[in-house]
């Protein structure tokens, strides 16, 4: 419908072109030489000045403004990257002290740790020393003790059965084989105990 | 008079009539109007590349944008040996475009709306492209119509038509920019003529058309100026990089 619309003007147009021009100086104006001369020298003229003061003056005044800021940026990203580069630098060192420090202080703790466990053990050992000694001091007294009870029961054992024979037998009897008789009583005893 | 869409495209004499020998080369309104384009873009960019701040303001961006703009145009499409041509296809855009741009203001005059203008335009790029690409490749320039990896019996119907489309290139840059810019001009006319002719009752569906064509022909100035500006680049490439 639109297309038909606009097909149907411009055919009128185009009749009522026809028309007016076949009445008037006939066809389009820029067909008509009278002016062609004047239009080319005064194009040659503008567009020759245009061109010329362009190139001269003002394109490289605009290419040597993009140039500058171009550079400009470059130069300020540059800086920006070294400057993000020192930072990451003093990230790293800040780091590394931290790391040492941690290391630091772990050695300390761990010295200090050795330290104190040599102290407890060289304490230790002098204490087990010690108590070792007063061990053996004490077994040994118990031996002596043990010997010396055995001869002194076998003394009170001779004793008590020379008074025991006495009071049996009403006389008596010859001390020394009482006590050959309970010398060998308690062996036998105490090689019983031992089996 | 002034009803016909064609009027607006007239020609006429502004001031005394200026005398070179027996050629007439009087100040008219397309002079005027070239003039004022090449003075509206000398005055922006000249204050847009005034300042040097780090930091740029509205007009020192649109003239940097513009530079970097044109500037990736050539470097896309004919590569870094344009660089050299860089201001030349720099003025060239900024001038048709801004002569596009000055002729969507209602009664101005669209310098690119003749084809004497676009053709000398075209021109001048098509020979100073050939006379480029004589220099840089000398003979050798001639094997741009030689394709290669064409079958030898096609050879000869080749290269005319290479020779043809060569030859042709100036008459169709000049006309697609000269068409485009009178095409889309006669045909605002014509609407704001329905407009009148239609009154108050029927004329609004013409008016809402120009309304949408004004916003399509400003479009089409700029893509105008834009294919000139990057066929020129590309006739550059064939002239600078010969590859085929």
């Amino acid at each position: 419908m639109l297309k038909k619309i606009v097909f149907l003007l411009f055919v009128t147009c185009f009749a009522c072109f026809n028309t007016v021009f076949a009445a008037e100086s006939g066809g389009m104006p820029q067909l008509n030489p009278e002016f062609w001369i004047s239009q080319i020298f005064w194009l040659i003229i503008t567009f020759g000045i245009l061109f010329i003061v362009l190139t001269k003056v003002i394109l490289p005044k605009i290419s040597d403004n993009l140039e500058t800021r171009k550079s400009q940026i470059l130069e300020n990203i540059e800086t920006a990257d070294k400057q993000k580069q020192e930072s990451q630098k003093k990230i790293d060192e800040y780091e590394k002290i931290i790391l040492e420090s941690k290391l630091k202080a772990k050695s300390y703790f761990n010295e200090a740790r050795e330290k104190i466990l040599d102290d407890i053990n060289k304490k230790r050992a002098a204490l087990e020393k010690d108590l070792d000694e007063e061990i053996s001091e004490v077994e040994k007294e118990l031996s002596d003790l043990k010997q010396k009870s055995g001869e002194k029961i076998n003394k009170i054992a001779a004793e008590t059965s020379a008074e025991l024979i006495k009071e049996l037998i009403g006389e008596e009897v010859n001390s020394s084989s009482i006590a050959a008789i309970v010398e060998d009583q308690s062996k036998i005893n105490r090689e019983r105990k031992d089996v | 008079m002034a009803s016909n869409p064609m009027y607006q495209f007239n020609v006429y004499r502004i001031g005394p009539e200026i005398k070179l020998g027996s050629v007439d080369i009087s100040f008219t309104n397309a002079s005027l109007f070239m003039v004022i384009s090449s003075l509206a873009i000398l005055i922006i960019f000249n204050l847009g590349a005034k300042k040097k701040t780090l930091i740029p303001d509205k007009l020192q961006l649109l003239s940097e944008l513009s530079y970097s703009f044109v500037a990736k145009m050539i470097s896309d499409t004919a590569g870094s040996k344009a660089k050299p041509y860089f201001s030349f296809i720099f003025s060239l855009f900024m001038f048709v475009l801004f002569c596009n741009m000055f002729g969507m203001i209602p009664y101005a005059f669209t310098v690119t709306s003749h084809i004497i203008v676009t053709f000398v335009l075209a021109a001048f790029i098509f020979i100073g492209v050939t006379i480029i690409g004589f220099m840089k490749h000398g003979l050798g320039y001639l094997k741009l119509f030689v394709p290669s990896g064409v079958p030898i019996v096609l050879l000869p119907l080749i290269v005319i038509i290479e020779i043809i489309s060569y030859l042709s290139r100036p008459i169709s840059l000049s006309v697609r920019l000269f068409a485009n810019m009178m095409a889309g001009h006669t045909m605002m006319k014509v609407f704001g003529g329905f407009v009148i002719s239609l009154g108050i009752v029927g004329g609004w569906l013409p008016l809402s058309f120009s309304v949408a064509l004004t916003g399509l022909e400003i479009l089409v100035a700029f893509l105008q100026a834009y294919v000139f500006a990057i066929l020129t680049c590309i006739y550059l490439n064939d002239a600078l990089n010969l590859h085929h």
